[in-house]
């Protein structure tokens, strides 16, 4: 049986749980609404930023107050979620480029280097 | 002796304070063997992988960024929270960006990579061959000249200072 915890370490730590469940929510949300792929990208990244920040805090504040010793293993999330994070987000948006640019969507903009133009027959790139 | 030991003092230091803080609470002195054999080994091991030494100075300027960084992560969160709600009524004009850079340090690029991707509201989409620009997805193109200006302002200048 855990012991209740003191009101005031209890209201910060359930305030902190509803705020990350809104954002998450919010990036939910945003997935199912905008349609075009980039725009898609942004409304996720809430999920991992801000509402992983409010549960990691929020899960430092309830075990060391039940512990008794400051327990800040949790902020380890935020460390490796910022490191890992990029990869994904990199290599999605690198692969969207390029499979649109290759499909030749006027709405891409132009490469920023001339060695990486997309072929013109749609075959593989001739060197 | 000491460089060939640790050719990375400041990762050596980063990966014992990470072993530490993942056993919590239990620090024996056992953990902080283990944790100094882990900073040893792994920068060792790992040596050929960094082609280009991590040059690090003014801790100062990279705390203000770290301080900066997290404000904005904060501040970013809200304004595509707000945009994703609001949709129904105002569809949020996204578009590409291209930022001239003046960084030229595959290590503070690499920064201002992750910086990029964990801020929402703006994706690194490309790197000219050269490093002299960026492509950059924003969630809104309302004011896209200041989000530039601010983007060179906030985090290449501060990374520039720190790396190069």
């Amino acid at each position: 049986m855990i012991p209740p915890l003191p009101l005031w370490i209890e209201i910060p730590v359930a305030l902190l749980l509803a705020l990350s469940g809104l954002f998450t929510l919010g990036a939910a949300i945003g997935v199912v609404r905008f349609r075009a792929f980039f725009q898609r990208m942004h409304p996720p990244a809430l999920a991992f930023s801000f509402s992983a920040w409010c549960v990691t805090l929020a899960s430092i504040l309830y075990f060391s107050a039940q512990d008794g010793v400051l327990s800040l293993h949790a902020w380890l999330i935020i460390i490796f979620l910022s490191l890992t994070v990029p990869v994904t987000t990199l290599l999605l948006s690198r692969t969207e480029l390029f499979r649109r640019r290759n499909a030749g969507d006027p709405d891409m903009p132009p490469p920023l280097s001339a060695c990486v133009q997309p072929p013109d027959n749609g075959g593989p790139p001739q060197h | 002796m000491m460089r060939r030991l640790f050719p990375a003092p400041l990762l050596s230091l980063a990966l014992l304070a990470l072993w530490l803080l993942l056993n919590n609470t239990a620090l024996g002195p056992g953990q902080w063997l283990l944790g100094a054999f882990l900073g040893v080994l792994v920068p060792l091991l790992t040596h050929r992988l960094r082609p280009t030494p991590v040059r690090f100075r003014r801790p100062g300027v990279a705390l203000r960024l770290f301080l900066q960084v997290g404000y904005d992560v904060i501040v970013w969160n809200w304004r595509v929270l707000r945009g994703t709600l609001a949709a129904g009524e105002r569809m949020p004009r996204g578009g590409f960006v291209v930022v001239p850079l003046d960084m030229r340090d595959p290590n503070g690029l690499a920064v201002l990579a992750a910086i990029m991707c964990v801020i929402p509201g703006t994706i690194w989409s490309e790197l000219a061959m050269d490093r002299s620009a960026l492509l950059v997805h924003m969630f809104d193109l309302d004011n896209a000249e200041a989000e530039i200006a601010l983007i060179k302002g906030r985090y290449e200048r501060p990374l520039m200072e720190i790396f190069e």
